[in-house]
């Protein structure tokens, strides 16, 4: 990368040549060689391919119990509880992050120092140690009901019928979610230039509309990479919920490595494939997801990966052509 | 010019604008102390003073962007920002001083262009926002005021990838929108390359021919001398002298108005 210490050549003691200098033509300078790079390269490459070629050939993987596993009915119930409880975790996660975020940038003290301490509780809280209580929340409190504060209840609910695993969950889940959403809510709000509050109060637009339609559409900018960081975070966070008795993805390969002790390996990696699909599905959409939000940050857009592979091809075969016409 | 647009500035009123005895400090800091100032309809009046004289904050109290502690602004005889009760003033609801804005235009410094939004939805946004115009009304009025300012082909484009000159006239273009009785500039050629500065001016001049009341925070003395109806000098805080540019400018009769002259020009 760097050139050793010592071999610095100062103009003074170039070594003189006898040629006079020549006025150049105008031509591509060489690029400088670089063997150190292509040893390292080699090493990381042998270093991948060996530990492919284990996880290929080690017997103790059983891929054919793998395959056997992948689209198990069980497995795929179980997926499909992991998505709703993201999906629905994430939703209610992020909506309740921005309230609190506004409560937060709010005037008023107490909702200021509401805010800031739902965030304080529920960042100390592990995820595990909330839903296990909420679990155990129908013992602390039997019914649930709307009335006036501290006087007469108009109508109330059956607790324990009222949380099924799943409301126990995502409740669980979004309270978690929330707190940590608020702090990237509040932080892409900050973001967004002062100047563009003013602008939209002197043009006397009314105030839902600063907010949805300047404020926040600006703010999403740098909220959306921190939300979705936060969003993988939550689909592995899922798993958490088989202590609550939800069959997940996880809890349903945990519930058959009990049941098959020898397919135990086999069904982590199942578990590990799709984990590794929804992120990555993740993403993708964030991917299109900012760079529907970056129209204006940037003067032109940032290229799709079809669009890069197109110039890339394109420029392949120029140089192709360069190379071959010298 | 098409019918249509004659029409919008045709029912544009003239403002008058009062400034009754207003002071603002901030901590100890007095940033005005006791400002009254008339500008009447249709006047082109231009702000001049060292900085941190006051000049901003005195138009942005104009349209209650800030609060003045003491006095009070009118906008053709109605109260900004707050309302009479008895002998008493009241501070006005949030959505009360929005609807206001909406009758005073501002130009910033800076432009405070949308950046996420087009050149045709930041001229459309408002009147579309506070309901005076549809959606294809709205932008319909977005492209002729665009192409009064010498940007019709611009109407798609994003304000970043246009230069300096061009979005600040997106922005008097936005201003204009509303239809506001005044408008406001502040320091609208400040943050400008040089070269870009004419076209501003071209577009400011424009409207002070039109009729609309215009006052204006600037350093430009040259274009102060040819556009404004009235020269206000502000030294900390305070009116220092007023009067036609040929007098304010040409013969100042303080001894700090001949300073500041003397320094920029």
């Amino acid at each position: 990368m760097s050139e050793p210490p010592g071999v610095t050549v100062t103009f003074a003691e170039a070594p003189k040549t006898d040629d006079p200098p020549q006025p150049l033509a105008a031509q591509r300078v060489l690029p400088l060689r670089r063997p150190g790079r292509w040893i390292v390269t080699a090493v990381v490459l042998i270093v991948v391919a060996q530990f492919v070629h284990g996880l290929v050939t080690n017997p103790f993987y059983q891929w054919d119990r793998w395959s056997y596993w992948f689209l198990r009915p069980t497995i795929l119930d179980g997926l499909l509880i992991t998505l709703q409880v993201t999906v629905y975790s994430a939703v209610l996660g992020l909506a309740g992050g921005v309230v609190l975020a506004l409560a937060r940038l709010s005037k008023s003290p107490v909702l200021r120092a509401v805010s800031w301490t739902y965030v304080w509780v529920l960042r100390s809280i592990p995820l595990i140690v909330v839903l296990i209580f909420l679990y155990n929340f129908s013992a602390l409190y039997q019914t649930l009901s709307v009335g006036i504060p501290f006087g007469p209840a108009f109508f109330s609910f059956d607790e324990s019928r009222l949380a099924t695993d799943m409301v126990v969950a995502v409740v669980g889940l979004s309270l978690n979610e929330a707190a940590y959403a608020a702090e990237v809510v509040r932080g892409g709000i900050l973001s967004v230039d002062q100047g563009q509050h003013e602008a939209a109060a002197a043009l006397g637009l009314p105030k839902g509309y600063q907010f949805r339609r300047i404020v926040f559409p600006q703010a999403l900018r740098s909220i959306v990479p921190n939300y979705v960081n936060q969003l993988i975070g939550l689909i592995k966070g899922t798993s958490l919920v088989f202590y609550v008795s939800l069959l997940d993805l996880f809890g349903s390969a945990q519930t058959m490595g009990s049941t098959y002790p020898g397919d135990i390996v086999p069904l982590l990696l199942v578990v590990t494939v799709w984990y590794l699909i929804l992120t990555s599905v993740v993403s993708v959409i964030q991917f299109y997801v900012e760079r529907h939000y970056a129209r204006g940050a940037t003067r032109g857009l940032p290229p799709t990966p079809l669009q890069k592979l197109r110039t890339r091809l394109t420029d392949l075969g120029a140089r192709v052509r360069r190379e071959a016409a010298v | 010019m098409s019918a249509k647009t004659r029409e919008a500035r045709a029912d544009v009123e003239a403002a008058t604008v009062e400034v009754h005895g207003v002071h603002k400090w901030y901590g100890t800091h007095r940033v005005l102390d006791g400002i009254d100032l008339t500008v009447r309809p249709g006047e082109v009046t231009v702000v001049l003073g060292p900085s941190g004289s006051g000049k901003s904050t005195l138009l942005r109290i104009i349209n209650h962007l800030e609060k003045p502690e003491i006095g009070y602004v009118s906008v053709n005889g109605e109260l900004i920002g707050v309302k009479r009760q008895g002998e008493r003033l009241k501070e006005l609801s949030e959505r009360a001083i929005l609807v206001q804005r909406g009758r005073i235009g501002f130009v910033f410094q800076n432009f405070n262009l949308f950046p996420h939004l087009t050149v045709l939805d930041n001229v459309a946004a408002a009147p579309i926002a506070t309901g005076r115009l549809g959606r294809s009304e709205a932008q319909e009025l977005a492209r002729e005021l665009l192409g009064r300012v010498g940007l019709a082909d611009k109407t798609g484009a994003y304000p970043r990838q246009l230069s300096g000159g061009q979005q600040q006239r997106v922005a008097i273009a936005r201003a204009i929108a509303l239809r506001p009785g005044v408008i406001l500039f502040d320091e609208p050629t400040s943050a400008l390359d040089p070269e870009l500065v004419g076209e501003v001016l071209a577009v400011i001049k424009d409207l002070a021919t039109s009729g609309t009341t215009l006052v204006i925070v600037t350093h430009e003395i040259g274009f102060a001398r040819e556009v404004a109806d009235r020269v206000v000098f502000i030294d900390g805080g305070r009116i220092v002298e007023q009067g036609p540019p040929a007098e304010v400018l040409g013969t100042p009769r303080h001894e700090r108005t001949r300073d500041f002259l003397s320094k920029v020009l």
